[in-house]
């Protein structure tokens, strides 16, 4: 039935068979794995650190904060503060919390209305979190005006504009291809008028190594700030949580060209951890605002570090 | 993408050189630093681990009695083991006797399924394909908008849908008789984004699948994926059996070590990469060209590929020519621009080429687009003589030219400055290395800007 058209299919490797059994042992959850390799040991050695720094890892923490954390248990190892494995666990958590409180701290005081500017890759959804951000606000009987500023990515705007009449806001935008500050511009301009409590700002998705995208979104801040001083007020970057360690460098280069104030966390009724964060907050001290957990227009939750880490460690 | 991986190993590999031959010891120091490398890479740690034992065993094995220096040979082998796992032949593919042949494409939220479909809707039909597009996705907003509007830029048909049809299997069937009947051979199946653990949705795809009888069921994903990439992956193959995986948002600095965990866990063949935003930045998947590039060889194939296409083969035999013989003139540096122009954004183009030796800084280098149209915009309004002889611009020459071209004298200055170290330094190379390599490549490429 079926035929090739341009070549033989290859035959399955019998490599690859010996690497997905390996990898179906996988089992969800950072402390599923925990449990298992601390029952019935009450020694810390070498391969229980072994096999706890794979555990972190694949909680997307990344190595360098993995292994922040193993030396601080080495150490205490060492000094015989920890003596049996069940001890580890608090000790972990401890020091998740305490990276990821390190971080937060409260939205600074802003001159009305806030103009909440929402940035990240594509595909993170950006979108779908304006939605829900909006309802949010709405629900504080705040008034919300969108700014539909993603004039690249084809329907884009009709996108924002579904969000916009469930939740009952006003929208501006212009057409597709338009300058996205000049309808940034035009939206902090019409949030004065209409005496808006937030402005949110859709922006399109770029991926943070491309220079001109990101020099984009600089212009729209200092265009943004000749209307409203100091806007925007807070941008948010918004982070799918099954991203790997390239999300620092997102945050990173979110960070310097846009002045991230935080980072909302997606995706995160998947089986992925969104551990990223950790290394985030740690090397960059942002703080997580919000997470997604479904597409729902309630299922924005502001972000909780003991929730957080606690979902880490179940399965 | 990888960028950061081949960096790592070719310290790793610099640290090696010093030593005489692979110990276990100097090979215990390389191992943990490939596995730091291939985890920060994003590469599944249950595969890093295996990769790690096999490439040991090679390493130490009877393999190392050959008369490669030892970190050549590391190369070798970590080389041989990435594409071993990443597939050892390019894939493609696969089409029905009984046209339409249905391909479903399928994937995570936010993944690129509908930018992927759009630009296989146009890769097909520029290999000869009638493709047409349907969007089953109901749920998210705007979503069939979205392919409505791409299928309408690429002038390519998609299925609009009637009223009454609002669930997947209404639209995936009437959309197939449509394309029987219009006599289109490929219909493109774009779904809606789902969660691999969401049983509704993943059971909706399933009878799609029974309804379609697909020939290829696509599984996109994202190449900045973490260590969850095993667990979509393999959760999208259990219930559906994909049969290939398209890697999108490549041109990204993600490291993309999903590609190597995706592709163990399913066994399925990665088929094109995503590299880029606008419908013709697909490509198709070469799996020793990524592996090479892991390895920080650059993926020179692709860009010589690119560049053959692209470029004038006569025109750039001739500039050689003139290269050696120093008759490079202003009006062969702005046909060079324009040449290289037409491989894609400068930086695109730098970011393929090797990050090795001399040639290792320009991934730093941010390439001013506007910059080069003021260069060409500068020499165009030289007179032939002024291109020809450059060494007769002088003070009034340049000012009538930075008028003429709306720039500055400065910026003339500047692009005469360059020029005359472009020319210096390609005297300098076409007998060197680097000039055999260039000369090779068919490339004058060797400008600073």
């Amino acid at each position: 039935m079926i035929q090739t058209l341009f070549g033989t299919v290859e035959q399955e490797p019998t490599l690859l068979d010996r690497l997905k059994s390996g990898v179906q042992k996988t089992r969800a959850g950072l402390v599923g794995r925990l449990e298992d390799m601390l029952q019935g040991r009450k020694e810390i050695d070498a391969d229980l650190l072994d096999e706890l720094e794979y555990t972190l890892i694949s909680a997307d923490i990344g190595v360098r904060t993995t292994q922040e954390i193993l030396e601080r248990i080495r150490e205490r190892v060492d000094r015989s503060l920890v003596g049996n494995a069940a001890e580890l666990e608090n000790l972990i958590r401890e020091h998740l919390l305490e990276i990821l409180q390190a971080s937060e701290h409260a939205p600074a005081r802003v001159t009305q209305p806030p103009a909440v500017m929402v940035v990240g890759v594509n595909g993170s959804g950006k979108t779908t979190t304006i939605g829900k951000l909006a309802h949010r606000y709405l629900h504080e009987q705040r008034k919300v005006l969108l700014c539909a500023a993603d004039t690249f990515r084809a329907a884009a705007i009709e996108q924002l504009e579904v969000w916009a009449q469930r939740t009952g806001t006003e929208m501006i935008r212009q057409k597709p291809g338009a300058d996205p500050a000049a309808v940034l511009f035009d939206a902090l301009q019409a949030a004065r008028a209409r005496q808006a409590d937030y402005v949110i700002v859709d922006t399109a998705g770029r991926l943070q190594s491309k220079a001109n995208l990101m020099a984009e979104l600089e212009k729209m801040r200092r265009t943004a700030a000749r209307v409203i001083p100091d806007a925007p007020h807070e941008v948010l970057l918004v982070l799918d949580a099954t991203t790997g360690q390239n999300g620092l460098e997102q945050a990173r280069k979110f960070t310097e060209t846009s002045g991230v104030t935080g980072i909302v966390l997606t995706k995160l009724d998947g089986t992925a951890k969104g551990g990223i964060v950790v290394a985030i907050a740690r090397e960059l001290n942002i703080p997580i605002r919000y997470v997604g957990v479904g597409e729902k227009i309630d299922d924005l939750l502001p972000f909780d570090p003991e929730k957080f880490i606690e979902s880490l460690f179940s399965k | 993408m990888f960028d950061n991986l081949s960096e790592k190993l070719q310290r790793v590999f610099k640290n090696l050189r010093g030593e005489g031959r692979l110990t276990a010891e100097n090979m215990e120091a390389a191992l943990r630093e490939i596995r730091v490398a291939l985890l920060e890479a994003d590469v599944n740690f249950r595969v890093v681990k295996q990769l790690i034992e096999n490439i040991k065993q090679k390493a130490m094995g009877e393999e190392v009695l050959t008369a490669l220096s030892p970190s050549q040979q590391v190369v070798k082998i970590v080389n041989e083991e990435l594409i071993k796992i990443l597939g050892s032949h390019e894939s493609r593919l696969r089409f029905a006797n009984d046209p339409p042949t249905v391909m479903l494409i399928v994937g995570l939220q936010g993944s690129g399924k509908t930018t992927t479909t759009a630009k296989l809707a146009r890769w097909l039909s520029r290999n000869g394909h009638r493709p047409e597009m349907v969007s089953v996705d109901v749920y998210r907003p705007a979503a069939r908008e979205q392919l409505r509007v791409l299928a309408r830029d690429l002038n390519l048909p998609v299925y609009p849908g009637a009223a009454e049809e609002t669930t997947p299997a209404d639209l995936a069937r009437s959309a197939r008789k449509d394309a029987a009947t219009s006599g289109r051979d490929v219909l493109l199946v774009d779904t809606a984004g789902r969660l691999h653990i969401d049983d509704q949705l993943m059971t909706e795809l399933q009878e799609l699948k029974e309804q379609l009888s697909p020939v290829e069921i696509l599984f996109v994903a994202d190449a900045m994926t973490g260590q969850d990439a095993v667990k979509s992956a393999e959760e999208f193959h259990r219930r559906l059996g994909i049969t290939g995986v398209v890697l999108t948002k490549m041109d990204g600095d993600a490291r993309g070590g999903a590609a190597l965990s995706i592709r163990h866990v399913t066994g399925q063949p990665l088929k094109f990469v995503g590299v880029g935003e606008k419908p013709d930045a697909l490509e198709p998947f070469h799996p020793d060209r990524v592996a090479s590039r892991i390895l920080g060889m650059g993926d020179v194939l692709s860009f010589i590929e690119k560049a053959e296409e692209l470029i004038d083969k006569k025109k750039a035999v001739e500039m050689q020519r003139k290269l050696i013989e120093n008759e490079f003139t202003l009006e062969d540096f702005r046909d060079q621009i324009r040449q290289l122009k037409k491989l894609g954004p400068l930086e695109s183009v730098l970011s393929m080429m090797p990050k090795v030796g001399m040639l290792k800084d320009l991934k730093n280098v941010k390439v001013d687009e506007k910059e080069i149209v003021h260069v060409v915009a500068i020499i165009d309004s030289m007179t032939p003589q002024e291109r020809a002889n450059h060494m007769i611009i002088n003070g009034a020459r340049r000012r009538r030219i930075a008028k003429g071209s709306g720039t500055s004298v400065q910026e003339v200055n500047q692009l005469l400055k360059q020029y005359a170290q472009a020319r210096k330094m390609m005297k300098s190379f076409s007998g060197g290395f680097l000039g055999k390599k260039l000369g090779k490549m068919k490339l004058p490429m060797s400008f600073e800007m």
